[in-house]
């Protein structure tokens, strides 16, 4: 009483600990509303690793829940209870102290961590530690500013080599290709879409042609940054047909946010007319 | 423990003149009120471009009157161009995290009250200390003068991922001049921040006064000593990383830049760098810095807190230690904003486990600070209500570190709106909340004058609903796959998402707008405010020992003894239920 009158408060706002606790549940509980109603969620999974990510995601989301909204909920309690009690309220402490609190964070955080820390390491092993299939489908992606630019190998199965002073885009040569001297080169297929066929394993080559960009399709459970100077590929199955966006997720200059291109998964037969149709307009 | 060394007699003569009390003063807790009016500074205009970031998403092609005077290149008629929206995410982060997070619960507090809480007339090094101020001002001088040259801002992120940020005005508008300055005023604030860390440990170590063991001080001053130790070390790094980027950009060297790289349809004239080794430097600092800001709030937060419970924390010694091995983890994690950069995806897993564990630590100050409320005697204020808010924030957050720590889940969550949603909340708002809790708290003290209390918890209210309402959607957001640092969304997915970014937008404006009654209150209650006793809040620690507000030499010429624990609440005492540190009366243990 004395100490709010001496801060300028006038009269003592007795209630405003009790509002806290209110206005603290009613937030918890709105935060998590719509994430138990599923309604922002990624879309539906087209790969054949992405599952285990999902899993991963939605043990992550129950666990992080529970974790969330007990602590909100406890915090609101705990302020509802014991704020601005009587003058002379008499004191506690919680049973078990400090003890009990120590010990509870390491059992139950320890083996979540344990859990998910280890035992979740599934899902990226399944992307990052297993090597494409031999017969997998190489495809070479270029990112440059601001657009994907995808290259088939062509009949030979052997990319022609990049010479980063023969790019030029005004003549379609975004690879800087030179199929004048070079063999390999002369049947590579250039297209701006990523157009592969549905259920066979793709190994895609990643090239950077100036900065930092990445790949990332939501559908697929799949991203990964290009990087200058970096051999990086990743691998993945897609297993729906249908036309899904490719967006850079990496800062890469003004025009960032528009540059995307489309996926493009197809039946097998499609696929290969597709692949001929492209090579005969080469 | 040990005991502390005797302290000189006097650190410096009193100041004499205008100048010398108020601009170029020696004595900290000008230099803390520095630090903090800077600090304020650059979160006035910090959150400017977050209005003007979130109103552009928003309705993109609508005219901001007068706009366009800030920047005709930019914003052509009053309308944001996309580039110079990357502008504003640039100068908004750096500002931010800066000379905001790092400036206001370190810098600003930590000067101000850690010599008086170990019972010491001023800083270590005075001098080091005035210097520290100024080098960070002009820091932050050569920063927003990207604002007015022709090249304007630059536009690569306060990541400064290279090679955007490496190979010069080819990258793009921005990354000229404006990037060089950047890059230097980077560099400029490094130096800042190591001598104040310096500055900070050797007055922790050396000048405590007698009886104040290590184990004696309050837990905000472990806080910031803690704070000092992750901060020489993390600015040790970046300093020599922002030099290998200036020289990259102006002497030819190629750190980060490796051959073969057509930008603008120019071959670049490089060869042999790795854009990965800026990457490994910038996390090396960034991940540290996170907890450079947020471990003083978590120290200011605790201190408010256990005089607002009138009862001491289960464990102080406890939350210590636990806020020692969040820092010594923070050095082994760098690696998780790295996970689908192209490392070594084996390294990945080394990275994810640690930071997993730092949940432990984190859990148990939650369940301290949640478990020592239970049988209080909560006084609520504004600075206990945004105490309460700091833990409700930092539950919220950390709570969405556990997706991002997880590899896996990163190939989903990385680049979106979550991982901006995760930020905000437990380095951003949390540590800000730090910020506005010691401010109601330690106002008095400062000024002599009370902050208004009615205002403090209007503000309060506004705050803490309006956060949620701001950060909570980026969440959603991200889970959905919404990709940041896009200054439009013209994808397909992104487009139906409008509605819930129309609501982050409207909730943003309305709580930016809310800090106005802050800034007024702070103005205000400078020359109105109730006079301000010496003990307001009947706390313990030796800054309620002495006028508010202090002398210049803090006690007086006197030297405290400290005879108890800081934290003797809940006992009966003279004065009422707790006892001072200074006071020789025998406490209940």
């Amino acid at each position: 009483m004395e100490i709010a009158a001496r801060v300028g408060l006038g009269e003592r706002l007795d209630a405003m600990g009790k509002l806290f606790a209110i206005v603290l549940v009613i937030i918890a509980l709105a935060s998590a509303y719509p994430i138990a109603k599923h309604m922002y969620v990624p879309p539906e999974d087209i790969s054949t690793h992405g599952h285990a990510i999902d899993d991963q995601l939605s043990d992550t989301m129950a666990e992080a829940g529970f974790a969330f909204l007990g602590a909100q909920i406890i915090l609101a309690f705990f302020v509802w209870k014991f704020s601005e009690r009587k003058e002379g309220a008499k004191l506690k402490n919680f049973p078990g102290g400090a003890k009990l609190m120590v010990s509870v964070a390491f059992i139950i955080v320890g083996a979540e961590v344990f859990a998910l820390g280890v035992l979740g390491q599934k899902a990226w092993a399944n992307v990052y530690f297993t090597p494409p299939r031999p017969d997998a489908l190489q495809i070479q992606a270029q990112a440059g500013q601001f657009a994907f630019y995808f290259r088939y190998p062509g009949a030979d199965g052997k990319f022609g080599a990049i010479h980063p002073d023969k790019i030029d885009e005004g003549n379609q040569n975004f690879f800087g290709l030179d199929p004048a001297n070079d063999i390999e080169a002369r049947d590579d297929i250039v297209s701006g879409e990523l157009t592969i066929p549905v259920n066979r394993e793709v190994h895609l080559l990643m090239h950077a042609k100036d900065v930092g960009h990445s790949f990332y399709v939501r559908e697929l459970r799949i991203q990964q940054d290009f990087v200058p100077g970096l051999d990086l590929s990743v691998h993945f199955t897609a297993t729906k047909i249908g036309r899904y966006e490719i967006v850079c997720t990496q800062l890469c200059g003004l025009g960032h946010y528009n540059m995307k291109a489309y996926l493009s998964v197809m039946a097998q037969d499609d696929f290969e007319k597709w692949l001929k149709q492209k090579a005969s307009e080469q | 423990m040990q005991e502390a060394s005797a302290q000189p007699a006097h650190v410096h003569a009193p100041p004499e003149g205008f100048i010398r009390k108020h601009v170029f003063s020696l004595d900290h807790k000008v230099i803390g009120k520095q630090y903090y009016a800077l600090g304020l500074l650059a979160v006035c205009m910090g959150m400017g471009l977050s209005w003007l970031m979130r109103f552009h998403l928003v309705w993109p092609t609508t005219r901001i009157p007068g706009l366009e005077l800030l920047s005709k290149v930019g914003a052509p008629g009053g309308v944001i161009t996309p580039e110079y929206y990357l502008s504003l995410l640039t100068m908004h982060g750096t500002l931010m995290v800066f000379f905001v997070l790092t400036n206001a619960p370190f810098a600003a507090f930590g000067n101000y009250f850690l010599p008086i809480q170990i019972g010491a007339e001023d800083m270590a090094f005075p001098r080091f200390n005035m210097m520290s101020f100024w080098t960070t001002l002009v820091a932050f001088l050569v920063l927003v003068l990207a604002f007015v040259i022709p090249d304007g801002p630059p536009i690569s992120g306060w990541t400064s991922y290279a090679p955007l940020s490496a190979v010069g005005q080819d990258a793009g508008p921005g990354m000229g001049w404006g990037m060089n300055l950047w890059g230097i005023s980077i560099a400029i604030f490094c130096i800042g921040s190591l001598l104040g860390a310096l500055n900070f440990i050797a007055t922790t170590l050396d000048l405590r006064a007698k009886g104040m063991t290590l184990m004696r001080m309050p837990i905000c001053t472990w806080a910031w000593f803690i704070t000092s130790c992750i901060a020489l070390l993390a600015f040790a790094v970046l300093l020599p990383a922002c030099i290998l980027l200036i020289l990259d950009r102006t002497a030819g060297t190629s750190f980060f830049i490796p051959s073969g790289l057509v930008v603008s349809d120019r071959l670049q004239p490089h060869s042999g760098g790795s854009p990965l080794l800026w990457q490994h430097l910038f996390w090396f600092f960034g991940h540290p810095e996170v907890y450079i800001a947020i471990l003083p709030s978590m120290g200011i937060v605790s201190h408010i807190l256990i005089n607002s419970m009138r009862k001491p924390l289960l464990s102080s010694k406890v939350i210590i230690y636990c806020m020692m091995s969040i820092g010594f983890l923070s050095w082994m994690v760098w690696g998780h904003h790295m996970f689908v950069s192209g490392m070594n995806p084996f390294s990945s897993l080394l990275f994810s486990f640690p930071t997993l564990t730092i949940t432990i630590p984190a859990t148990i100050m939650t369940l301290i600070w949640l478990g020592s409320l239970y049988g209080a005697n909560l006084r609520i204020n504004a600075a206990s209500l945004f105490a309460l808010g700091f833990i409700s924030m930092f539950v919220s957050g950390g709570v969405s570190g556990f997706f991002l720590a997880q590899p896996s889940i990163d190939i989903v969550l990385h680049a979106t709106y979550f991982v901006v949603g995760h930020f905000h909340m437990v380095m951003g708002v949390a540590s800000i909340f730090g910020v506005f809790a010691g401010t109601y708290f330690w106002y008095g003290k400062m000024t002599g004058r009370m902050m208004n209390e009615k205002l403090g918890q209007l503000h309060f209210w506004l705050t803490f609903i309006g956060t949620y309402c701001i950060f909570m959607p980026f969440h959603y957001l991200g889970l959905v796959g919404n990709i940041r640092r896009y200054s439009s969304f013209v994808n397909d997915f992104m487009g139906p998402l409008m509605p819930l970014h129309k609501f982050i937008t409207i909730a943003a404006l309305s709580t930016g707008a809310a800090q106005f009654i802050f800034l007024f209150n702070l103005i205000y209650s400078h020359f109105k405010g109730k006079p301000a006793s010496e003990n307001p809040w009947e706390g313990t620690t030796l800054e309620w020992s002495i006028p508010s507000p202090p002398p210049w030499n803090n006690f007086g010429g006197k030297h405290p003894v400290i005879y108890h624990d800081p934290y003797q609440y809940g006992v009966k005492g003279s004065k009422g239920d707790y006892i001072m540190q200074d006071s020789p009366e025998p406490s209940a243990s």
